[in-house]
């Protein structure tokens, strides 16, 4: 009998709302949260800057959809031009830090993303833009009338961070970055010229944030400070997947992304965001090299 | 026989080497030099520089003062990875195998280079796993998960994936079973066959003294004794005095 309360007291239909709600968010976040561990494990870099490149690609997305009417030659087109602006920020301010302290790289990002974030103020102004989403379909998912596109957003998610893994695994150039993150010096002693096996890692971070940017875009305003929301829970998955390790990652990004949702269904979704923040502070307390790393030996 | 100790043209050169690690001066103004095809042995105490000297050449530490040469030409201050495509290999101390990656992907580190033809890359391939058949029966094992004797033969493997001209050999034999030890000696041999030019330290002085040419003995930063490997080989006495053996 108590059973029967009980399941029946369970919000079935908000849960797996709240289910397809956390996959899309969490994969969005796993395009952002892969390139900022890409990054770092293979620099020991943390890229302030991170989320600035995701904000900047949304507006590259506005504007080369204004221009050439297509959201896909936006996606691709704002990928590229991120990619190569982060590649010139690697080259002109992170290359010449290489080998320094930590603490100076972290001022650094922290600086360009100052930087950016009040050139796209400038550039843009204060007022939000809008990237129409390619198609505007609905589907019936019990009360809610929800819009193929979130769905879309979360498989070309999956698509990109696939075809990046294949690439890693694969790829001469990724097999390249896998030995630079492991080992630089030796990877250098193979030949391997390391400087610019950085950069390309870099803008292939910087082109995800910003893919993620464009996809993201339709369903909040574009404006100069959408980054900062991302950026922190691009940090916090970063810490709790383990420190450059990029399945950690993608899990994790799914796992607060989950939670913060289920949470939602019960508080606003303002203070679910501290779900997120109390994963961080266990997993800092209580497995502090990552919940989805093997325990080092 | 007395060995040529004034060889014409060295393949690698270095003169009046200084290097520094911090404010200690480790490297205090070393000259040698390696002929073309030719083992070398570098021999010494624990800490009198052997493997910094042979950091320096590769480029993974600059020297404060002093020359590298390679092929007569000054390479000092290069970075590491264009002396990699010059056709130097270096196999550290402490292996250095990429422990993520596999066999194979640690051969690909060194094989995926600008103008190596698939064909080329095969036959370096084929003739590596041909000296270490072990490893072509681990080729998709990660590097980590192989014995200390198999992450030495990937090492080795690894550094021939360059087409080296010369191979910087830093202990190759440190804590291997005798059987492995052998091995080692006999890919030494086959090297130095192929032309293969070695400069090869070690705390092991009888495989030294057997597999080289010529003997360089350090001490505290410089070089103290310089004498081909046949004349050391009857004389112990400095043998004996530098390295207490």
């Amino acid at each position: 009998m108590g059973i029967e309360h009980f399941l029946a007291a369970i919000p079935w239909e908000k849960i797996i709302i709240q289910t397809v709600n956390g996959i899309v968010t969490g994969m969005i976040l796993a395009l952002i949260a892969s390139g900022l561990t890409l990054i770092f494990g293979i620099m020991d870099v943390v890229n302030f800057a991170h989320g600035e490149l995701f904000m900047l690609g949304a507006y590259v997305g506005v504007v080369v959809l204004a221009t050439s009417g297509s959201f896909w030659v936006a996606l691709v087109v704002s990928t590229l031009v991120i990619a190569l602006l982060g590649a010139a920020i690697q080259v002109t301010t992170l290359r010449p830090l290489l080998g320094r302290d930590p603490l100076t790289t972290i001022l650094a990002t922290f600086g360009v993303s100052l930087v950016l974030q009040n050139y796209a103020l400038w550039q843009f102004g204060p007022v939000a833009r809008k990237i129409q989403e390619p198609f505007t379909g609905y589907f019936t998912l019990f009360y809610l009338d929800y819009p193929w596109y979130r769905l879309l957003i979360a498989g070309l998610s999956a698509a990109i961070i696939g075809a990046f893994w294949l690439f890693l695994k694969f790829g001469k150039y990724g097999i390249w970055i896998r030995a630079t993150t492991q080992d630089r010096v030796m990877a250098q002693a193979m030949g391997i010229p390391v400087p610019w096996v950085h950069t390309g890692a870099f803008a292939i971070g910087a082109g995800m944030a910003a893919a993620s940017g464009v996809l993201f875009g339709p369903l909040v305003g574009v404006n100069h400070t959408m980054g900062l929301d991302w950026i922190l829970k691009a940090f916090i998955v970063v810490v709790v997947g383990g420190m450059g390790s990029l399945g950690g990652s993608i899990a994790a990004s799914i796992f607060i992304s989950l939670l913060e949702a289920y949470a939602s269904i019960w508080v606003s979704p303002a203070q679910a965001v501290i779900v997120s923040f109390v994963v961080l502070i266990l997993t800092l307390l209580f497995r502090p090299t990552g919940l989805f790393v093997p325990t080092p030996k | 026989m007395s060995a040529d100790l004034t060889s014409s043209e060295p393949l690698v050169a270095v003169e009046d080497l200084h290097t520094y690690y911090g404010k200690s001066h480790i490297l205090q103004g070393v000259s040698l030099y390696v002929g073309k095809g030719e083992v070398v042995g570098l021999l010494g105490r624990n800490g009198v520089g052997k493997s910094t000297t042979l950091k320096t050449i590769m480029g993974l530490v600059h020297p404060h003062r002093g020359k590298v040469l390679f092929a007569g030409k000054p390479i000092t201050g290069l970075p590491a990875h264009k002396l990699a495509r010059l056709g130097i290999g270096y196999v550290p101390e402490d292996r250095r195998i990429f422990r993520l990656l596999t066999v194979m992907e640690n051969l690909r580190t060194g094989l995926d280079r600008h103008g190596v033809s698939e064909a080329r890359k095969q036959e370096l391939l084929d003739k590596a796993l041909a000296y270490f058949p072990i490893l072509a029966e681990r080729r998709n094992q990660a590097g980590g998960t192989l014995s200390g004797g198999e992450q030495q033969m990937l090492a080795i493997a690894r550094a021939m994936m360059l087409e080296p001209k010369i191979i910087l050999l830093d202990e190759p034999t440190e804590g291997l079973m005798p059987r492995m030890v052998s091995q080692i000696r006999e890919i030494i041999d086959a090297l130095h066959r192929e032309g293969v030019a070695i400069l090869l330290v070690e705390q092991n002085v009888p495989l030294t003294l057997e597999a080289s040419e010529r003997i360089y003995i350090m001490e505290k930063g410089v070089i103290r004794h310089h004498a081909a490997a046949s004349e050391l080989m009857l004389n112990d006495a400095v043998i004996h005095r530098y390295l207490g053996v």
